[in-house]
């Protein structure tokens, strides 16, 4: 079927095709490029984490080099520290985000407090870590796991608050109007009303928040520091994960690179867990 | 009422924060912070006490730097470092310092085929590799030391430290000695500007690299030599013997020092005269303050010290760290009256 | 939402009508449509509504200042250095801890040239991701793909570090540096950037794992600018007969195009600040060096290496001069960003 008008363009056309087929076979390829190196980063975790993954890794504490130990004092003072960071953190983010999205209709202090938040979002966490070092540890003069607590929660903010901004947001105005119409005072409208409504996506951003700083160096690196034994007490140096595999993968000694493996393994496998549940829980609310 | 998730959620929410609260009043650990250099036997110190007596002592490997900077700015209980303070700056920061354990900076390599004590090496050779002179492993200085052994043709990845390091004070003050070119140019510190190389964070970050990145050269303390199984150097010592690092060699370094004669127990024990002498020797030090503020923590501390000069010994000796003698435990043992509580009470321990 | 939100509307109403009743019932009247009825709790917790707004207003505004809060507290801390170095600060190569002359320029550098090569290569990278995802997968391969690629973001930094020093770096200077300092080292202009030994780590690799960490981001942002294209506009173009690309290219990029930059930017803004990845596989030396192949320093694995040993108060006080370098630039290039965004989705009418 192919009339004059085609056969003399055939040239353009199919170097027009070839273009297309090339750019699109490129696309595939950077596509892979990106998955390959998604699963060699997992292979090799799995790889090298997965023999350190024992029992003793949850029962014993960080040993000195060279004795047989496990990671039991840094995964209890990450759990301890991100507890705090998220019970203090989440209700500041809630409350923030319920400001933007409810209040916030008219006046300067929403956009902005919107635009800084996003800012905030993607701030590098070492300037939060010097931060708090500048205000608390320096202050307190000692280095404390109120300070990793503290750092944490300047993460868990950012992410709370955009997220309640935007899940509140997405409440229809609708049931908002039918509360006020049946006398409701404002503040029994947006914790009876739109929290319920928003609920699920508010706790989904509270547990990306939690992935969030699982894996956050940096700003423990001034403030929690570290300990070799088990301590319950924030109110001094506190043992936790990131800061281990840090001060271990940067070692010498073989044994100390197997726990390092194993603490990476266990905050890769806890942050893509929470992920995976924040992403579930958001849908099945909301299917 | 869909509330009993939130009922649940504040209950364990309440649950944690007591414990958190209740273990405010927490166990007596001290804090110290310095030198990576006698980490390896500060930490088997503290397992072994924490066994014994149930208290602990955390020790944070932060560099010598760190540990000055830190017990200075009293978030620690005592500072440890190699790079021992001058007399008028202890007095100024109101510290005593009293030496710990001895033991030598050990300049390791990464040749393949070349074993432990392999590599003949002098002082002035070092400070040039150092400097960026001498860039390859086969260069003529190195092979003339070395005749007879294979040396390839490879170039020379210099490995230094990045963080304010007491071994990197000893190990520049030898340099200085040997080298009047690296005297000027960086100096005897415990962080310089280092004209050539990579730089690991601790002793342990060195050990890391030399470790990895093959044709590569560093200084490290013994123990991490001797506990990664790493290639040391056969270095000529003053009088021109060529030596191998272990006690031995430390201790004919050590022999020289004269403790009862400085003040604030400052010596350092670099380049030292004997036929066996190791060159590169220094003793590490622990800082603390002499108006303690925590005087419980300072007991505890001192009760640690005590201990380890009287039961560490044997600790020490297996990682070729050499204990301090005992008319130097009794030097220091005068000098811990001067650490005192608020009320001008020497601390009892 | 829907089902959610009529849910909680039916429950409360049954609160609101329980507590009206509640209220009536103790004027002993039947609880009939003629007796009167009060408005449930008019006098009590009248309080509540204006406290809560000022709540949350408060705590808007305690997010608002926490970046001024950063701000102040690293200049008030930086006063030291800047009164001693001046502007100099910015373009000297030394640091020197002895002789207390510390300058900026080897962090910035390192800093910027590790940003600037994760960008060239995440860019393109990140721009055939999205135009995969959103122009040529199948339907049902979209999610999974695009987890998968959000993964990458979910990865901590120290993981990428760690891998990055102990698995890429031997392999990398095993087998690719030696191509690469062969192949380009004797060239003319690019030559220098490719010299000397190759140790594995050092500012390339840091570059490169960089690059790798950004493309969840920037690949996120361009799909949803992709995706917010009007079908008319690409629609229009197939109908005149262009193929895929030429859509992607002529049609979706230049009307996404302030929405593209706006996401180059935010990935730009996470190189940047990235530090524990890039402390692992920099190599950690404070000198200049042309090569790519050399170790460097940037300004965060700067901070993380020195800030806890700095001994005197001019090195603590010029380490944190560099926190607020770093937080001033990406402070800058997230802002710039955000407003790129907040551009495209006013024209848009919708959100970002």
């Amino acid at each position: 079927m192919s009339s004059n008008a085609i056969t003399a363009d055939n040239k353009i056309y199919h170097r027009r095709r070839m273009v297309n087929a090339t750019m699109l076979f490129i696309s595939g390829l950077t596509m892979a490029f990106g998955l390959f190196w998604l699963a060699w980063i997992l292979i090799v975790l799995l790889q090298k984490g997965f023999g350190a993954l024992e029992l003793s890794l949850f029962t014993q504490m960080t040993p000195p080099p060279g004795s047989q130990g496990g990671l039991l004092n840094a995964i209890v003072g990450s759990l301890m520290m991100a507890v705090m960071a998220t019970l203090i953190g989440t209700p500041i983010g809630i409350l923030a985000g319920t400001y933007l999205a409810e209040f916030g209709r008219r006046g300067w202090l929403a956009p902005a407090t919107r635009f800084i938040n996003d800012i905030l979002l993607s701030a590098p966490s070492i300037v939060i870590g010097l931060f708090v070092y500048s205000v608390y540890v320096a202050q307190v003069k000692h280095f404390a796991g109120w300070g990793g607590a503290f750092a944490l929660a300047l993460i868990v903010i950012p992410v709370v608050v955009r997220t309640t901004d935007d899940m509140l947001k997405l409440v229809p105005d609708s049931l908002r109007e039918a509360a006020a119409a049946l006398g409701a005072p404002a503040w029994k409208m947006i914790v009876f009303v739109s929290y319920r409504a928003a609920r699920a996506g508010i706790i989904t951003g509270i547990l990306l928040a939690v992935a969030r700083i699982s894996g956050e160096t940096a700003p423990l690196l001034f403030t929690a520091l570290n300990n070799q034994f088990w301590s319950l007490n924030m109110n001094s140096a506190m043992a936790n994960l990131p800061v281990v595999i840090f001060q271990f993968a940067m070692s010498p000694y073989p044994d100390w690179h197997n726990l390092a493996w194993g603490g990476a393994i266990l905050i890769t496998l806890s942050v893509l867990f929470l992920n995976i549940l924040a992403r579930s829980l958001f849908r099945r609310e909301n299917s | 009422m869909k509330t009993a998730w939130l009922q649940n959620f504040l209950k364990y929410a309440a649950l944690g924060l007591g414990v958190v609260v209740a273990s405010a009043a927490g166990a007596a650990d001290i804090t110290g912070a310095g030198a990576t250099f006698p980490y390896p036997i500060y930490s088997k110190w503290a397992e072994a006490y924490k066994a014994k007596t149930g208290n602990g002592m955390n020790y944070q490997s932060i560099g010598s730097g760190g540990g000055i900077k830190q017990i200075i700015a009293k978030t620690v209980d005592f500072g440890a470092t190699d790079a021992p303070l001058e007399f008028a700056q202890l007095e100024k920061e109101g510290l005593i310092q009293f030496p710990m354990v001895i033991g030598g900076v050990v300049p390791v390599f990464n040749i393949e085929g070349i074993k432990p004590g392999g590599l003949n090496m002098t002082g002035a050779l070092l400070a040039d590799i150092y400097l960026g002179k001498v860039s390859k492993w086969n260069a003529p200085e190195i092979v003339a030391l070395n005749k007879g052994v294979k040396l390839p043709n490879q170039d020379i990845t210099v490995v230094a430290r990045s963080d304010g390091s007491g071994t990197t004070f000893i190990f520049t003050n030898y340099l200085s000695k040997v080298s009047a070119e690296w005297k000027d140019k960086a100096g005897n510190n415990t962080s310089v500007k280092w004209p050539t190389g990579v730089a690991g964070k601790g002793n342990e970050g060195v050990a890391a690299y030399v470790q990895r990145l093959p044709g590569s050269i560093g200084y490290v303390e013994y123990a991490y030599a001797l506990q990664n199984k790493m290639s040391y150097v056969h270095l000529q010592n003053r009088d021109g013997n060529y030596v191998d690092p272990d006690d031995r060699t430390f201790r004919a370094a050590a022999a020289n020092a004269q403790w009862d004669k400085a003040p604030g127990f400052y010596q350092i024990l670099t380049d030292q005269p004997g036929k066996e002498s190791w060159p590169i020797t220094g003793a590490t030090f622990i800082l603390m303050h002499k108006k303690q503020e925590k005087p419980a923590n300072a007991a505890v501390a001192l009760k640690f010290f005590e201990w380890a000069y009287e039961s560490g010994d044997k600790i020490a000796l297996e990682l070729d760290y050499i204990p301090m003698p005992d008319s130097v435990v009794k030097l220091v043992k005068a000098e811990w009256k001067k650490i005192q509580d608020a009320s001008g009470k020497p601390i009892a321990y | 939402m829907q089902g959610r939100g009529r849910d909680a509307l039916s429950r409360f109403v049954e609160n609101l009508m329980s507590s009206v009743t509640a209220a009536a019932a103790p004027l002993d009247a039947p609880a009939s449509s003629t007796s009167k009825q009060k408005p449930p709790a008019a006098g009590t917790l009248a309080w509540m509504d204006p406290f809560f707004r000022n709540l949350t207003r408060f705590f808007a505004f305690f997010v608002f200042s926490i970046l001024a809060a950063i701000l102040v507290t690293l200049l008030f801390h930086s006063q030291a250095a800047m009164s001693k170095y001046g502007i100099g600060f910015l373009f000297d190569p030394e640091w020197d801890p002895v002789k207390e002359e510390f300058g900026a320029l080897v962090p910035i550098y390192g800093t910027l040239v590790s940003s600037a090569i994760a960008m060239i290569i995440g860019i393109p990278v990140s721009f055939g991701i999205a135009l995969f995802l959103t122009e040529l997968s199948p339907n049902w391969l979209k999610r999974p793909l695009g987890t998968a690629i959000e993964m990458l973001a979910a990865i901590p930094s120290i993981i990428y570090g760690m891998w990055g020093l102990f698995i890429f770096a031997p392999l990398f200077a095993e087998h690719v540096q030696p191509v690469l300092i062969s192949t380009f080292g004797p060239l003319p202009i690019f030559g220098p950037l490719f010299k000397g030994p190759g140790m594995g780590i050092g500012m390339l690799t840091a570059g490169i794992i960089l690059a790798i960490m950004v493309i969840p981001f920037i690949t996120a942002v361009m799909r949803d600018v992709f995706e917010l294209v009007p079908a008319l506009l690409k629609e229009s173009a197939y109908g005149l007969g262009a193929t895929t690309w030429e859509v992607v290219w002529k049609v979706v990029l230049p009307y996404a195009k302030v929405g593209v930059v706006g996401g180059v930017m935010l990935g730009l803004g996470r190189a940047l600040g990235e530090t524990m990845a890039v402390t692992f596989v920099i190599g950690n030396s404070h000198r200049l060096s042309a090569s790519l192949m050399a170790p460097g320093n940037s300004i965060a694995s700067s901070l993380a290496n020195e800030f806890t040993e700095a001994v005197g108060e001019l090195h603590s006080s010029a380490l944190i001069e560099l926190g607020l370098i770093l937080f001033v630039i990406t402070t800058i290039v997230l802002a710039f960003s955000k407003l790129l965004l907040l551009q495209l989705a006013r024209r848009e009418g919708g959100q970002t």
